[in-house]
């Protein structure tokens, strides 16, 4: 009854899954996670630190979308440019085009030997591959892509593409092609396998008969190349040998040279943490330079030198027209969104499939450039936290094309497979064939609904040995997690029973009843209830509909637009009214917030966006407009009801915020509020803690989840004595599960005693 | 030009490069002191500024080159809040001397001091533009240079790959 796909069951198929990325996390995950966390601490660095970042930010993404938008006339005006700067423009329109154009440039120009600094789109079109089967050598000049071109191994980063090898490894991978033995063997300092490393690509470049390079930017109005280089062997490259070739996607072009301004400063900020690279060439070939003939011991004049410019459509021109795959075409690949993922961070570029793009934008990349299929494992171990969207230097929505992608695997499914045992209880939107597992989280709301007629007798059938062998084998959750236990009354059931209890309140406001909240937290429900009747609101909690939020994150779009818009029609009487909405749980609020603008007509998303608040941030503003913190549980005044119940007095606490509520600016206005009421409060330098939402359910991903929430545990060190809080359902889910203890939201601390 | 605005490129240089600030009349003086021998250079095209009677080969050939501890070149501009000079392109090989050799010491006028980025583009897109309709003598090619040669590919960060692991700015007070 399991799906056959690939040859197994659905099981074996997630057993498999998982086994592959323990495998890569063990040998790329140390090397890729010292790498990615440095460089994206230093790039937080650099954009807080840079006036100009968020003004430079969005007039390089107004730069971009002009660009894709007039690229047909950008097009017929680099031809002229480069044609009257003495060039050749070459148009492939796929791989198999331009690797045909380039095998015939070597051709006549009666070429043994290519040099190459790094370019991603060369290695999305395989120039190596073609260019070596028809008999030409080619040889790598970025230190880490040369790693990369003697292990025979694939990029693991965008920019940093042997980044998941260590000095060790290197070293041995250098002496066993070279044969290096005894006293000449390379140690692991990173300084001599560098100078060895530099010395042998030196040679070559020195002899090569043409020089290969990328280009970050292409200048339509003066045929210009802006590449950007820390090492210099692009510059080498380009200028050295006769014949320079560039190779470009259609979208690297832009109008004019002052459009490079914004980028020159954000690229190196967004991708290593540096202000600027220490080379950033504009380069308008053929170049002035005279030629250096290292073996005639000659110059030859200028005049001789060659320039091909090669544009590679490949996808691209369909990407454009692609409404959704279309802002993928802004991205400058400067490797920020990989950085700040927390599962690339683990995992590095291997782990997440595709021919040639990986982590982040990749699966943009993969699904217009090879396929929407070649992106299938990306788009899986995308969960959507959005830490990447702050950093991306275009401001793409890159949890968007996540979801989008995955939208569209989904729908690609085989309309053969499983469904029965979920089809009567999940009313979604989606086509047939959809991943059972996908179905389960999608319509979490139905299951919980139906389950907590009889909270008891579901808990027990899913904490039974059983129940969990089912929930296994028919939905792929991994069997060492527990699914979170039903409540016994739901908040609403709760708070219907007893009623609001202010009487001349100073505001009226809606509590959103979450998902969770609603069925199996509804402690922090209460909480959130008696924190804002301590501050003079009368509360009001309406049956509203999950956010879309679940079903969302399981790549079903227009179930979560049918939510989306039920969610609005629950909420508009309550706005009308003039009330605010107030949200407990992060990832709702980011739906509310973000999300529903792709999902909502424009009025009813400004509606919403404008009116809701996270709960604390609601509270920090009611403090700041004359409520007082005093009449709320603080370090120094009454227990409140979780503190009595962990039987816990502490004045410190470990404060975990969730992704997208920092990605939307929030976390401070826990943090102040926690100090204003008298606490300590530590945080985490580790973002994310790998639960997020169903992700660490999965059977395939537990294994990395519990990996990445290590990782926030080892920052936070030891909490012995203190209160460990985190604001997201997830977050707290995880950290409990790591620390073994309940771990509470933060309003349940300022709660005050006796509110129930 | 403003002290301050040297003092804030030099500030922004900070150790990724060494900053003498020279006379015409000290030039000599300041760079002789300042190379590496053997040492080649190409012409720095400022008014009562030459590399004779400096040990600065100006003689360029491909051996001489590899041979080279210290290349000296011109450069355009510099820009104070960044510690960037920009190394133009030309036929007398300008881009090998500044890139093949271990130590590269660059030579520009004070006046041609930029405070920021935006700056050295408005004066890049005259120049880029102007190149592209006239042929004119603006240089087409500009590379932004801020400091060594550096990667990260071998597990650390290390300066001097393929172009110079030490660089040297010498701005000539022309006003």
């Amino acid at each position: 009854m399991n799906t056959e796909k690939d040859g197994g069951t659905s099981t074996e198929r997630r057993d498999a899954m998982a086994a592959r990325l323990q495998s890569i996390m063990d040998s790329d995950g140390e090397s890729i996670g010292r790498m990615t966390r440095t460089a994206n601490q230093l790039s937080a660095y650099a954009y807080d630190q840079f006036d100009a970042t968020e003004q430079l930010r969005g007039e390089g993404r107004k730069i971009k979308e002009n660009a894709i938008e007039n690229l047909p006339a950008l097009l017929d005006q680099i031809q002229k440019s480069v044609e009257s700067n003495g060039g050749t423009v070459h148009l492939a329109s796929s791989a198999e085009d331009a690797n045909r154009i380039i095998r015939e440039i070597m051709a006549r120009e009666d070429a043994e030997m290519l040099v190459k600094s790094k370019s991603m789109t060369t290695e999305e079109l395989a120039v190596n591959d073609s260019l070596e089967t028809a008999g030409y050598d080619v040889v790598e000049t970025d230190l880490g892509e040369f790693v990369i071109q003697l292990a025979d191994e694939k990029p693991s980063h965008l920019i940093g593409p042997a980044m998941h090898k260590s000095p060790g490894e290197i070293a041995d991978l250098f002496n066993d092609t070279y044969g290096l033995t005894g006293d000449d063997a390379l140690s692991d300092s990173p300084q001599e396998l560098t100078a060895f490393a530099r010395e042998k690509v030196g040679e070559q470049i020195r002899q090569a008969d043409v020089g290969m390079t990328g280009a970050n930017f292409v200048v339509a109005e003066t045929g210009t190349l802006m590449l950007v280089t820390n090492e210099g062997n692009a510059r080498k490259t380009a200028v050295t040998p006769p014949t320079h070739i560039a190779v470009a996607g259609i979208e690297k072009l832009v109008p004019s040279i002052t459009d490079l301004q914004p980028f020159t400063e954000l690229i190196a900020r967004a991708g290593t943490g540096q202000d600027l690279t220490s080379y950033i060439s504009l380069l308008t070939p053929p170049v002035e330079t005279p030629i250096p003939d290292f073996e005639a011991d000659t110059l030859r004049p200028a005049d001789d030198r060659e320039f091909h410019l090669v544009l590679v459509d490949n996808g691209r021109m369909a990407m454009r027209e692609d409404e959704q795959l279309r802002e993928t075409l802004y991205c400058i690949r400067c490797g920020a969104c990989s950085n700040s993922c927390a599962n690339f961070q683990e995992l590095g570029g291997h782990a997440f499939g595709g021919e040639t793009y990986t982590g982040g934008i990749g699966t943009g990349w993969e699904a217009g450039v090879n396929g929407t299929e070649s992106a299938a494992e990306m788009g899986d171990l995308c969960t959507g936290c959005s830490r990447c969207v702050p950093r991306c230097p275009v401001k793409i929505d890159i949890p968007w094309i996540n979801t989008v992608v995955r939208d569209r695997l989904n729908r690609g499914g085989d309309p053969d497979s499983f469904d029965l045992l979920v089809d009567g209880l999940t009313p979604d939107e989606e086509s047939t064939g959809l991943d059972p597992q996908k179905r389960f989280f999608g319509n979490i709301e139905t299951l919980a609904k139906v389950g907590s007629y009889a909270p008891r007798v579901s808990n027990a059938a899913i904490s039974s040995q059983p129940g969990r062998w089912l929930l296994s084998q028919l939905f792929g959750i991994d069997s060492d997690r527990t699914l979170p236990a039903l409540a016994e009354e739901t908040l609403r059931e709760w708070y219907g029973a007893r009623g609001p209890q202010v009487a001349n309140p100073e505001r009226d406001v809606v509590l959103y009843p979450d998902l969770y909240t609603e069925y199996f937290d509804p402690e922090r429900g209460k909480a959130a209830v008696a924190v804002l009747e301590a501050l003079n609101c009368r509360v009001h909690i309406p049956p509203v509909p999950e956010s879309g939020r679940a079903p969302l994150s399981q790549g079903m779009v227009e179930t979560a637009r049918e939510q989306a818009e039920s969610v609005h029609s629950a909420l508009v009487s309550q706005l009308d009214r003039g009330r605010d909405v107030v949200v407990i749980e992060p990832s709702d609020l980011a739906m509310f917030r973000e999300e529903y603008e792709r999902l909502l007509p424009e009025p009813s998303f400004t509606r919403l966006n404008e009116n809701s608040y996270e709960i604390l941030e609601y509270v920090y503003g009611l403090c700041e407009n004359g409520e007082s913190i005093d009449s709320l549980s603080t370090a120094a005044g009454p227990l409140s009801p979780v503190e009595s119940r962990l039987r816990l007095r502490t004045e410190t606490v470990a404060y975990h915020s969730h992704c997208q509520q920092r990605t939307l600016g929030l976390e401070s206005y826990t943090t102040e509020l926690l100090s204003d009421a008298g606490y300590s409060v530590r945080t985490a330098s580790v973002e994310c803690c790998g639960m997020a939402g169903s992700f660490g359910y999965k059977q395939e991903y537990a294994g990395v989840s519990r990996a990445v929430g290590e990782e926030l545990a080892d920052d936070f060190g030891d909490t012995v004595g203190e209160l460990v809080v985190a604001s997201g359902t997830s977050c707290q889910e995880q950290l409990g599960w790591l620390y073994d203890r309940e771990v509470p939201h933060p309003v349940e601390l300022l709660a005050p005693p006796g509110a129930d | 030009m403003t002290t301050e605005r040297v003092d804030s490129f030099i500030s922004a240089v900070g150790a990724t490069a060494t900053v003498h600030t020279s006379t015409v009349e000290q030039f000599t003086e300041t760079v002789t002191d300042v190379v590496t021998e053997p040492a080649i250079g190409t012409a720095i095209g400022l008014e009562g500024v030459s590399l004779d009677n400096t040990p600065v080969e100006t003689d360029l050939t491909p051996v001489a080159l590899e041979q080279a501890q210290t290349g000296v070149t011109p450069a355009t501009y510099a820009i104070a809040d960044y510690g960037t000079i920009t190394v133009p392109t030309d036929d007398e090989g300008t881009e090998l001397v500044s890139l093949y050799t271990p130590q590269h010491v660059a030579v520009l006028a004070a006046s041609q001091l930029v405070p920021n980025m935006e700056a050295a583009y408005e004066r890049f897109g005259a120049g880029f533009a102007e190149n592209s309709e006239t042929d004119g003598a603006q240089p087409q090619t500009q590379v932004f240079a801020t400091g060594p040669s550096a990667t990260a590919d071998m597990g650390t960060l290390v300066q001097g790959v393929h172009g110079p692991h030490e660089v040297h700015i010498i701005l000539v007070e022309d006003r």
